[in-house]
């Protein structure tokens, strides 16, 4: 018992030192638990967040909307790989991980249970969407677990060239003919509340907040995150010409931030009771692509262990 | 000159626009990557060409023009290109069918005595060196893999078979292409090609189909219904708000 406690408090002193914990160092149990919930509840959100971007492939309106659009897509991808293998060096594999989303037991983030409607929707994504996730993702480069915080230094920087991308979008939108800036207004519209959410519930009712907090996963509450996210955007949304959809926007001199509109948390509940307008879909689609492709991974499997028996006996 | 690069830049665009269509749902994510990285290739390629055919045009005509605002019959690349992706097995047999031409047939465009096509060519070579690789290895793996998968490459190249004879059958504009020597000889790569072909299929264990009545038409803009439906989708945004910057 008194050897677990001073495990415990040495672990929290590391902590409380700004010191990274690295896979084999010693953690508290729940630590880990807690990381792999993020980190693959984080890769899951790239992996099924290629989904609704991935929507518009096929219909960008220009050679170079859809080489940009393709290589994000892409980039998603990647982010998903990184976030598997930091997940897999707490002790569980990508396949666990994935039958965990494939079952419906692993959360993602809601916001990819939204549709993208019109083209207009890859700009709004971008901007709103990858800027308050970089919100986040930011404050996780400084981390307290080491493989995390390094897989969020890689992210970030191209997340952050997403959300230029997107916000480039928007704007040449905005300076097009009416129906553009209509399609421009109308997806900010349907975007900025979900984004609101992404940063999760109020402070007041974040059950895992004070301890990830105290082990320094999480750096900045969820308040915080979202008061920089609506400053960032109040302010950007001028050079777009267009509106947040948001009565009680307004800058309060006194608090040095804008005030914003109480968010409809029962929306928020009901998307991740699996309620939103694409949950089904989404997770339809993950699983009709592992499904079918079972055949192509066993052969690469089989074709490996063939190839390996030929070399053994060769030798 | 025209229709040269139009053949050149349909086949890789429109072979491209069906690589993207699997990014988001391919059968693992590193394989995911794999064909986004040979969409963003050959997509990258055919904007050469289309840039490169505006700019002699000198109408003031950009890539996008050419890419979003021509119809089907107008299309000249080959029918195998724009056939759907099917499964796995059917798409890596349709680039693999494409890589082993299209490798030869860039090695040959390098001597160009169009300094541009020439520069184009060398450039799209190094990205195709690496495709050619890419789905050699995948037809070897399930080919030599499991019953099942070799049972799906077979039936995939079984499939595709007769769109191959149109990549080495020129149209009277590569004819004039090659003598004027700008373009390619399509008989002088035809033994590289099947070479290379035959040895891929020896490695994974297929049997190479017989070879029948070949389909053609796609180069004079005579096409299978398929391209209709892709043009449908790829040009849809650019028709629905005409005159309209992106």
């Amino acid at each position: 018992m008194s050897t677990q406690v001073s495990l415990e408090e040495r672990f929290q002193a590391r902590i409380d030192a700004e010191q990274k914990i690295e896979p084999k160092d010693w953690m508290p149990e729940a630590y880990r638990k807690t990381l792999i919930r993020q980190i693959s509840q984080h890769a899951h959100s790239e992996v099924v967040g290629m989904l609704p971007e991935g929507n518009w492939i096929t219909r960008a309106p220009s050679l170079r909307r859809k080489v940009a659009l393709l290589a994000k897509v892409q980039d998603e991808a990647g982010h998903g790989l990184y976030l598997y293998s930091a997940a897999e060096t707490l002790g569980i594999s990508r396949e666990e991980l994935y039958n965990e989303l494939l079952s419906g037991k692993a959360k993602y983030s809601s916001i990819f249970n939204y549709p993208t409607l019109t083209w207009a929707d890859m700009g709004a994504v971008g901007w709103l969407v990858d800027g308050a996730a970089i919100m986040n993702q930011v404050a996780l480069c400084k981390c307290s677990y080491g493989p995390y915080a390094r897989a969020m230094v890689r992210v970030c920087k191209e997340e952050s060239f997403h959300q230029r991308q997107g916000f480039e979008i928007l704007l040449t939108l905005s300076k097009g003919t009416p129906e553009q800036r209509a399609m421009c207004q109308d997806a900010i519209n349907r975007w900025w509340w979900p984004s609101m959410m992404m940063f999760g519930p109020n402070d007041s009712d974040s059950p895992h907040s004070a301890q990830s907090m105290r082990w320094k996963i999480k750096r900045y509450s969820n308040d915080t995150l979202r008061q920089k996210f609506v400053d960032m955007a109040a302010e950007q949304i001028r050079v777009l010409n267009m509106t947040l959809p948001d009565p009680d926007l307004r800058w309060n001199e006194e608090r040095g931030h804008y005030d914003f509109g109480p968010i409809d948390w029962n929306e928020f509940n009901e998307v991740l009771k699996g309620n939103g307008p694409c949950n089904r879909e989404r997770l339809a689609a993950r699983r009709k692509a592992w499904e079918e492709g079972a055949w192509v991974r066993e052969a690469a499997m089989a074709h490996a262990a063939k190839r390996q028996q030929q070399s053994v006996q060769s030798h | 000159m025209r229709d040269f690069l139009l053949l050149l830049a349909d086949n890789t665009q429109i072979l491209g626009h069906r690589l993207g269509e699997w990014c988001g749902h391919g059968p693992e994510l590193e394989i995911d990557m794999a064909m986004t990285n040979l969409a963003l290739d050959l997509v990258g390629q055919s904007r050469n060409y289309y840039q490169y055919l505006a700019e002699l045009e000198g109408k003031g005509r950009t890539e996008d023009d050419l890419a979003y605002l021509r119809d089907a019959r107008e299309f000249r690349n080959c029918l195998l290109v724009e056939q759907p992706n099917g499964d796995f097995a059917r798409t890596v047999a349709r680039n693999f069918l494409f890589d082993s031409w299209h490798f030869f047939f860039l090695q040959a465009l390098c001597n160009s005595n169009d300094e541009r096509l020439a520069a184009i060519a060398a450039k799209s070579l190094k990205e195709v060196t690496y495709h050619l690789r890419w789905s050699s290895e995948w037809v070897i793996r399930l080919g030599d893999g499991t019953e099942e998968s070799h049972r799906r490459i077979q039936d995939a190249f079984d499939h595709l078979w007769t769109y191959r004879g149109e990549l080495l059958t020129p149209a009277p504009f590569e004819t004039e292409a090659a003598s004027a020597g700008y373009g390619v000889d399509l008989h002088s790569i035809k033994p590289l090609t099947e070479d290379k072909l035959a040895d891929i299929l020896y490695q994974a264990t297929l049997r190479r189909p017989e070879d029948g009545w070949m389909q053609s038409g796609g180069k004079t803009g005579r096409h299978s219904e398929h391209l209709g439906y892709l043009l449908a989708e790829m040009q849809y945004v650019q028709r629905a708000y005409p005159n309209s910057v992106w």
